[in-house]
């Protein structure tokens, strides 16, 4: 019978880097900051905790089931993903890195929630991702995802998505 | 499964059913826009809202069925309950009208929805105060929003503005239950689960105020105000939105994605 290799936290957090946000395909679920812990008990098995970014976001249900996926692919022996709601996740938590992706990606990243106009009611400055101009103006507070606000720059006309500070 | 008496169910399991109820009636009329949105920013806007009402009703939901002990999940307590066990308010069950009742309709509720969430951060209950938590941020977008279009609706156009003010004025009915007390609320207040339904209707009223004053609307005086929902006793729209959002499931039993 062979020997079960033990998976180590280490190995996991490498492992996590590969799971993508399905609807963002550039960022992972560390760079998103949704990873809130990984345990691994002494049977090897590994026990994940994430928080959902938007109540409502549907690609939570995918993100858990590619976390499974990618765990017990690599040969952790079990696998539980955990959800918990409290503390609550903000897009503070989005690491520099994975801000850096949005924006290469064609999505603006949030501003720091200490800059936290947009939730009062003020217009943040958000730079076009395409061109950078500055003379951008926004198209509707609900985009195309929980996430995401509808921006259009002015100055190169392409119309761009937000990632609202939260 | 036979349903239990509402009545006989614990105040806490009662309590937050009834906060599940009403987003999720209104999430469900929300979604009835997808495909019919004046503009397809708004056909999204909409959906989208829809959306983060539907995860505060699931997570609200689940925890509902938590609460009962009886091994009801979300979908369960969605998709199998009669009309009398529903216990949402009547505000949420009115139809979508033209735009300017779905967005007067979505304000009066969103006035009232983030007071709620922000006062539910500090229950006594740490999962409803986890789950507003979340929420909290969500309805301070949702309020700007609906906010946002009442004062373009009622200092726009001579016809915006009359459909606005005849929204209101049509709606106004609705609110009174908004803040109803009874038997339920008073125990969950004592026991610091649910925050005094006064501080909520002050903050609400004073929101309104402001926004109706900025958009040019008349408050409606408060004449008759409906009720009964807290009760099962729902408007006649609430067996249509019923058919529609549970006939799928009832017509293929035990069925999963």
């Amino acid at each position: 019978m062979e020997q079960q290799t033990h998976i180590s936290k280490h190995r996991i957090l490498e492992l996590l880097d590969y799971v993508k946000d399905p609807e963002i395909p550039v960022i992972n679920v560390l760079e998103l900051g949704v990873v809130r812990s990984v345990e691994v008990e002494e049977s090897g098995k590994a026990i994940i905790t994430i928080t959902p970014t938007y109540t409502g976001c549907p690609a939570m249900d995918v993100m858990a089931a590619d976390i499974r996926k990618e765990l017990l692919e690599a040969g952790v022996p079990e696998v539980e993903v955990k959800l918990t709601l409290s503390p609550a996740w903000t897009t503070d938590w989005i690491t520099d890195e994975g801000k850096r992706k949005l924006k290469a990606y064609g999505i603006a990243p949030p501003e720091k929630s200490a800059d936290i106009r947009a939730l009062k009611g003020e217009q943040p400055v958000v730079a076009c991702p395409q061109c950078g101009s500055k003379n951008t103006v926004m198209l509707s507070l609900f985009g195309s995802t929980a996430c995401k606000a509808l921006w259009k720059c002015q100055d190169c006309l392409e119309p761009f998505d937000q990632f609202k500070c939260l | 499964m036979i349903d239990p008496n509402p009545m006989e169910q614990s105040a806490l399991f009662t309590y937050t059913l009834r906060l599940a109820d009403d987003i999720l009636i209104l999430s469900q009329r929300l979604g009835e826009w997808c495909g019919h949105g004046p503009v397809l920013e708004e056909d999204i806007a909409l959906t989208n809202r829809a959306l983060d009402h539907l995860g505060e009703a699931r997570n609200l939901l689940t925890y509902a069925g938590q609460v009962e002990g009886k091994g009801r999940s979300e979908d369960d307590l969605a998709y199998l309950r009669m009309e009398r066990q529903y216990t949402n308010v009547k505000l949420v069950e009115q139809p979508n009208g033209d735009y300017a009742h779905t967005m007067v309709r979505s304000f009066l509720f969103d006035a009232y929805h983030l007071p709620l969430m922000q006062a539910l951060t500090k229950s006594n209950d740490a999962q409803l105060a986890a789950i507003a938590g979340k929420s909290v941020k969500e309805a301070t977008y949702h309020l700007r929003a609906s906010s946002e279009w009442i004062i373009r609706f009622g200092d726009g156009t001579e016809e915006s503005h009359q459909r606005a003010q005849a929204a209101l004025d049509n709606l106004w009915t609705y609110t009174g239950e908004l803040f109803e007390t009874d038997a339920v609320l008073e125990e969950m207040t004592k026991a610091g689960i649910s925050p005094g339904i006064a501080a909520i209707k002050e903050s609400w009223s004073k929101t309104v105020d402001q926004v109706l004053a900025e958009a040019t609307l008349k408050r409606p005086t408060d004449a008759f105000m409906m009720t009964g929902g807290r009760k099962g006793l729902h408007s006649e729209h609430m067996g249509f939105i019923l058919a529609e959002m549970q006939h799928v499931t009832r017509a293929y039993p035990g069925v999963s994605w």
